[in-house]
């Protein structure tokens, strides 16, 4: 079974992301929300970085911390999927347990 | 306040380097900028890092229940803030361009905001 | 403390500002205007139907200085200027008008 990890900061601000990255297991969840959404911004300088991440890991974003924030679902990672609040639930229920990285 | 009873102008500078709504600096201070204004200083703003994000286009932060401030911004042309700066590099990092703004600024270097830095008689950066 | 409008209460904090602006309608305006001893005009309600405006443009209540010149430029400088203004509102057009217009204290006003 596999874990699910919640990302909240930034990655120009904090290393939670790559921490995160660091320690996942193939195959995890791993659930970008609050300030974490940054990450997916597609044609920036993490882009390299996000895309490698989704051949190893399911990457996912929260919806409404796009929106809040003004960042287009089109212009994300591919192979970043965008979850709302019950896709949050859906993801939690479907692993064993869950790691978040302040 | 002495100095500025006396009609001394100086130079401020705002640094803007958090993302909005995920913490409260975004926020506060676009409150002190506001409450700057009163005082007729140069005032000059900086976005740089993720504190490019305040003047995204488009945030609606109603579904994480948070108000939505950055129309805010386009308010500070009325109080005669218009000196607003923001840091080329930190819009390519995060697959930005001066398009995806919400008001007019002007883009330049990181070199060139450290200079503008430097000229400055007071900086807060938050 | 809280208002009754329209057989509703309406929550304000404790100089009398609405805490939810959605909540405020005319009634409400011409009794908190009364609370504060104005009559209300057509020219009072210009300058509410303004800061309003205002609000919903920018989410912020405007500062005097700003509030006047930005009146001057619509409604011209027989309007936008603190005679005028102070009439009107004699505690402060950004003050008092902003509370009977249900909109927050102006930031930076205190």
């Amino acid at each position: 079974m596999s874990t699910l990890h919640t990302v909240n900061k930034s990655p120009f601000e904090r290393n939670n992301l790559e921490a995160c990255l660091g320690h996942a297991q193939p195959g995890d969840a791993i659930l970008l929300i609050e300030d974490g959404v940054i990450a997916a911004l597609a044609g920036g300088s993490l882009e390299g970085k996000m895309a490698d991440a989704a051949k190893t890991f399911k990457l996912f974003a929260l919806g409404p911390d796009l929106a809040a924030r003004g960042l287009d679902p089109a212009r994300i990672v591919a192979g970043i999927k965008v979850v709302d609040y019950g896709g949050f639930v859906d993801l939690t229920a479907e692993n064993k347990a869950i790691n978040a990285w302040l | 306040m002495d100095e500025m009873e006396s009609g001394i102008v100086k130079k401020f500078m705002f640094v803007n380097r958090k993302p909005p709504h995920g913490t409260v600096y975004a926020l506060e201070v676009l409150e002190m900028v506001l409450i700057s204004a009163a005082f007729d200083q140069d005032v000059h703003l900086a976005f740089l890092d993720d504190g490019v994000l305040q003047i995204k286009k488009g945030q609606t932060p109603a579904g994480i229940g948070v108000k939505n401030f950055s129309p805010t911004y386009r308010a500070l042309e009325g109080y005669d803030i218009e000196k607003l700066y923001v840091e080329a590099e930190s819009l390519a990092e995060r697959g930005l361009t001066e398009d995806d703004l919400l008001v007019p600024v002007e883009v330049i270097s990181r070199a060139d905001m450290g200079k503008l830095m430097a000229e400055m008689d007071v900086v807060m950066t938050a | 403390m809280a208002y009754t409008s329209n057989g509703a209460s309406i929550e304000a904090d404790e100089e009398g500002y609405l805490i939810n602006i959605n909540e405020w309608n005319e009634e409400l305006a011409g009794q908190i205007a009364k609370d504060e001893g104005i009559t209300m005009t057509p020219e009072h309600w210009e300058v509410i139907n303004f800061l309003r405006e205002y609000y919903q443009e920018y989410q912020i209540a405007p500062a005097v200085r700003v509030l006047t010149k930005a009146i001057a430029k619509k409604m011209g400088p027989d309007k936008g200027n603190n005679k005028y203004l102070y009439e009107l509102f004699p505690y402060g057009p950004g003050k008092q008008a902003c509370k009977i217009g249900g909109l927050p204290k102006p930031t930076g006003c205190v």
